[in-house]
């Protein structure tokens, strides 16, 4: 009894109080508020207003309160099922993105460990492999719901969906492979504390995306088309398939399909975060080496935060300011030219790495 | 460290994953309306009426690019191990693998050609 409750009931209630902490303090509030950024920022491209109207008395928060409106808005939707649809596998389709988006979060650091306590929820061997064969399940939220509504559009953008995120998984491992060449592991944390050495005694630190910065680019573009957004939004395409997949999806369902996304947009950023710019580790602070350890952990939690949003931000502003792509061009991009381009740096990496080191 | 101590904490973030969907999707079964129509119920096709059922067949394009996945996706896998190793494994591990690579580059010029990375 005792061997059990130290096993598994002490790590289990501590991984709860962890993911407690960075699901619902950081990630669903930064996903949710993204809806309204989102909005608000493609606003001022396109130099309209946007969302100011909802309000409580005269104060509307600059949107803010939109949020609560659209919120309850979608609480009190009807919640239809087409006819003709497969009832399981329509009901089935969004928790696959639910799943996949929140997994990302579980092997990731936002701080540096203080003694025995880790500001991750879980650092196993596998790390990030084993991530990226749970992530590689929102392939089947898409095609599910796409399948089961019957609705032709919401077909074809499955269909659309599954070819894209299969294409461009396969040069997202072999991007990631040269970063797991520098660092010489598939641990996190590893991946990590890899990062914080530096370059000439102490100028340039060995972020990823100094180490890798084809990967980086390359890295970057497959996870945006992993999530599907623009410009690869081909399976979604607004204009000719209306939403795409979750076309037929209502209410709050419809809801768990966005929240999802907006979760998965976090999680690419803080992904790019932890393997290409040094994770939670704040650059040179080492050298002040009577810091102490709780305003260091604050440091790197806003680090981890600043650059975090700025992603989410980068990831908005790819939306509203780069043209979409066709969907065959899309592929084209992947595999013509991504492919060969991601096993290039591969065989460079390797290269450099044993020439050099 | 434990088996279980490792991988615990990830069920149980997919668990969350799945109660949190789950959360969202029962959440209208309760406090939406329900009033079933004929017209709400058919599937949206740009207001048209409704043209023969979606389930039909037609042509999937991606068939190839399916199979193409298959074999890439696999022979990356092998690739890992290598690349996690690289520096223990040094030269010799180098020139094996660019064999390897060697024969993946040359599969994926063989789609090229064949046309299997065409989608018109």
């Amino acid at each position: 009894m005792d061997i059990l409750l130290e096993i598994i009931m002490i790590p289990a209630v501590l991984a709860l109080i962890k993911i407690v902490v960075i699901i619902l303090l950081f990630a669903l509030p930064l996903g949710t508020l993204l809806t309204l950024m989102e909005r608000k920022w493609s606003a001022m491209i396109q130099d309209r207003v946007g969302p100011n109207r909802a309000n409580i008395g005269s104060f509307t928060g600059h949107g803010l309160l939109h949020l609560a409106a659209d919120g309850l808005k979608s609480i009190f939707k009807e919640d239809c099922i087409p006819r003709g649809a497969n009832k399981f596998l329509y009901l089935l389709a969004p928790f696959f993105g639910m799943i996949s988006a929140v997994a990302i979060f579980s092997i990731i650091p936002i701080a540096g460990p203080i003694g025995d306590f880790t500001f991750q929820v879980a650092d196993v061997e596998p790390g990030l492999l084993f991530i990226f064969a749970i992530t590689s399940l929102s392939v089947y939220g898409a095609v599910l719901a796409g399948y089961s509504s019957n609705s032709k559009f919401a077909l074809l953008g499955g269909t659309r969906a599954s070819a894209q995120m299969i294409s461009y998984e396969v040069f997202m491992g072999l991007a990631l492979m040269g970063v797991f060449m520098v660092y010489g592991t598939t641990r996190v944390s590893g991946i990590v504390d890899g990062q914080n050495e530096y370059w000439f005694g102490n100028l340039i630190p060995m972020w990823g995306v100094f180490t890798q910065p084809l990967g980086f680019i390359l890295f970057f573009t497959a996870l945006v088309a992993e999530t599907k957004r623009p410009p690869f939004d081909a399976p979604e395409g607004e204009s000719e398939l209306v939403a795409g997949y979750f076309l037929e999806y209502s209410g709050m369902r419809w809801s768990a399909f966005m929240l999802a996304e907006y979760i998965a947009i976090v999680g690419v950023s803080v992904l790019m975060t932890t393997l290409f710019f040094g994770g939670y580790h704040v650059p040179w602070l080492h050298l002040w080496e009577s810091a102490p350890q709780w305003l260091v952990t604050i440091l790197q939690i806003i680090k981890f935060s600043i650059v975090t949003i700025f992603f989410c931000w980068f990831q908005i502003q790819l939306r509203w300011t780069v043209p979409k792509f066709r969907f065959d061009q899309t592929m084209s991009l992947g595999w013509k030219k991504l492919l060969p381009l991601s096993l290039l740096n591969l065989f460079v990496t390797a290269f450099v790495i044993l020439a050099f080191a | 460290m434990s088996i279980a101590s490792g991988y615990l904490p990830i069920l149980i973030m997919i668990v969350l994953g799945i109660v949190l969907a789950g959360a969202l999707s029962c959440i209208g079964l309760f406090l939406g309306p329900k009033l079933r129509g004929e017209v709400k119920e058919t599937p949206f096709e740009s207001g048209f009426l409704r043209n023969g059922m979606a389930g039909h067949r037609y042509d999937v394009k991606f068939y190839m690019t399916a199979l193409v996945f298959l074999i890439f996706d696999v022979e990356v896998v092998f690739l890992y191990p290598w690349a996690v190793q690289v520096r223990e494994l040094g030269w010799f591990g180098f020139v094996a693998a660019s064999v390897f690579l060697g024969i993946l580059v040359l599969g994926l010029a063989y789609d090229w050609k064949k046309g299997a990375l065409n989608w018109e």
